[in-house]
């Protein structure tokens, strides 16, 4: 277990390394001159020449790069440009905005998703399963642009039940939420019904029903509990969705998040504040995605054992 | 047999309205100030938009860029990464650890996001929107061909064709990708879906196509904020944009069936 615990933390080392590398070069990677689009084209030279000496961008690769990495390593990711703040104090205040969000949304999600999968599963082809499928459906084909004005329209203006936007309370978090948990809802109650029905075939759930297990004890005490291990996978895989999801949701109903600092950064043209929001989320997923591997160890020997192999 | 047409029909649709549009005498940039915000009626079916302009043409022309955009990704993307993953797994060692490497730096961003950096960093236009969402697309592409020529190298027909002395780019063109096409045109068909999203959440962000060119997010966008007095706004491309996606899922969901032969031979 320690052998796998180790080569999975390095492996997540090294996608750090790339990422954060790879969020570096963007700005460089990108057609066309940063300073210039930051600027406009009628900018001074005398300007550019000042900007690009902030941004470091008149240094050689090699040195921009070991300054960059050598902020990150003492968890400095720069000033904004805009608000000439740290980047990490805007960061931090807008972080608990975004966790709230996804854990409501993660919370949402499996809500809907875990009784929808399993009365999909357990009532397979009847009306139940009928709807509950062409539910999941539409809720993945729904954008989030798209559900978070329709429910804002339905609860917030016409029944007026809830707050339009905003953090204020607990109220204020219904929407977001739903918006951004129904994707993931969604996602989630067709896999709960794919591998329940695949584990209802096995072998041993005819064995707990054979010595008289009523069929609720089957599916919750037999079934449910080795279903769930995919689901629980996927979860972690979906998660990164989740975060970009929030992005659009934070934006639709004026969450003061990340996500709203991102694309404000992008529109005001603050590029180390946009640099800075994507290596958070994205380094944030990578190691969401290490922790769910390692759960997924603990809890299924298979997998650690295949890793050895 | 409904099941069967519907995703079709609605695609049918999707594609007959934008090569008609020449055709049509469409007017998505006329305004008529007196009818700003005017609900569906005789003048016109879906109404008006914020600036007087009529929604059924913005539209169509919304379709055109959402197809436009679809088309240019699914296939940059399935071209490059078909093959950098048919390279990866065909070369072995070094390489394709190399390129199991980068694959998976591009995996650790999350969904859409290096798409919005991308398109916020070399600014809108439906260039770069192009750009960017290729730059997120090819991954899954190059995972999967990559895992398909690692299962098809195996074969014999290969390993009969190598031993004739046949050049490593024939066997890859010739004997191996031909065997890889009907997993990844399932998975062309969800990612057409998934760019069609993507580039109305761009455009909704302000960093897709400019004004006045239209696009489904942006007619989302300019809608939400009227949304008391002109739902219709929002309703409208929402509508088209789920139908759509609904479609091509479902075809998807088809074209999977039909492709793995497993469950056509219980069917």
């Amino acid at each position: 277990m320690l052998r796998f615990i180790f080569a999975r933390l390095f492996s997540a080392a090294l996608v750090v390394i790339g990422v954060s590398t790879l969020v570096f070069m963007l700005i460089h990677l990108v057609p066309g001159d940063p300073v210039e689009v930051m600027l406009g084209e009628s900018a001074q030279p005398a300007d550019r020449a000042a900007l690009r000496h902030a941004l470091g961008l008149d240094q050689p690769l090699p040195v921009q790069l070991y300054h960059y990495f050598n902020g990150l390593l003492h968890f400095d990711l720069g000033t904004s440009l805009h608000s000439q703040r740290p980047i990490v104090e805007l960061m931090l205040e807008r972080l608990p905005a975004t966790l709230e969000l996804a854990l409501a949304a993660l919370v949402v999600a499996v809500v809907i998703a875990l009784p929808l999968g399993v009365l999909s599963a357990v009532r397979k082809d009847t009306a139940w399963d009928h709807s509950a499928r062409v539910v999941s459906l539409m809720g993945i084909s729904i954008p989030h642009f798209w559900l978070g004005p329709l429910l804002i329209l339905v609860f917030s203006l016409w029944l007026g039940w809830l707050p339009v936007s905003g953090r204020d309370g607990l109220t204020s978090l219904v929407l977001p939420a739903l918006t951004l948990g129904a994707v993931l809802a969604a996602i989630l109650s067709r896999m709960m019904r794919a591998t329940l029905l695949e584990t209802l075939n096995e072998d041993y759930i005819r064995t707990a029903r054979a010595k008289g297990l009523s069929g609720t004890a089957v599916i919750l005490r037999h079934a449910l509990r080795n279903a769930l291990l995919p689901v629980i996978t996927v979860l972690g895989l979906q998660l990164g969705a989740l975060l970009g999801g929030a992005i659009i949701t934070e934006m639709v109903f004026s969450w003061p998040g990340i996500g709203q600092l991102t694309i404000e950064a992008i529109h005001r043209r603050d590029y180390p504040v946009v640099q800075a929001c994507i290596l958070l989320v994205s380094v944030t997923y990578v190691a969401v995605n290490t922790l769910t591997d390692l759960v997924y160890a603990g809890l299924d020997p298979r997998v650690r054992l295949r890793e050895k192999e | 047999m409904m099941q069967r047409w519907l995703p079709v029909g609605i695609l049918l649709l999707w594609l007959g309205m934008v090569v008609m549009a020449p055709w049509l005498n469409l007017q998505p940039d006329h305004i008529e100030l007196s009818r700003i915000l005017a609900p569906p009626g005789s003048s016109a079916w879906l109404g008006y938009d914020d600036l007087g302009r009529p929604l059924l043409d913005r539209l169509v022309a919304g379709a055109g860029t959402s197809l436009f955009v679809a088309l240019w990704v699914v296939v940059i993307s399935a071209f490059i990464g078909t093959v950098i993953g048919a390279i990866s797994a065909y070369a072995g060692g070094v390489w394709d650890h190399l390129i199991v490497r980068i694959i998976d730096i591009f995996l650790a961003f999350p969904g859409i996001l290096l798409a919005i950096a991308m398109a916020g960093l070399m600014g809108p236009g439906i260039d770069n929107v192009i750009i960017a969402l290729s730059t997120v697309g090819w991954v899954g592409f190059a995972r999967l061909a990559r895992a398909q020529v690692l299962s098809i190298k195996q074969r014999l027909h290969v390993t009969a064709a190598v031993s004739l002395g046949v050049s490593h780019t024939a066997i890859i063109r010739r004997h191996v990708l031909p065997l890889t096409w009907a997993p990844l045109i399932v998975e062309a068909s969800f990612a057409v879906a998934g760019v069609v999203i993507a580039e109305a959440g761009l455009s909704f962000l302000g960093l897709g196509v400019q004004p006045p060119e239209a696009s489904w997010g942006s007619i989302i966008r300019d809608g939400t904020r009227y949304m008391l007095v002109a739902p219709h706004m929002v309703l409208v491309p929402g509508i088209a944009l789920m139908l759509v996606v609904l479609a091509v899922n479902l075809l998807g969901d088809q074209l999977r069936d039909w492709a793995d032969v497993r469950s056509r031979r219980v069917a």
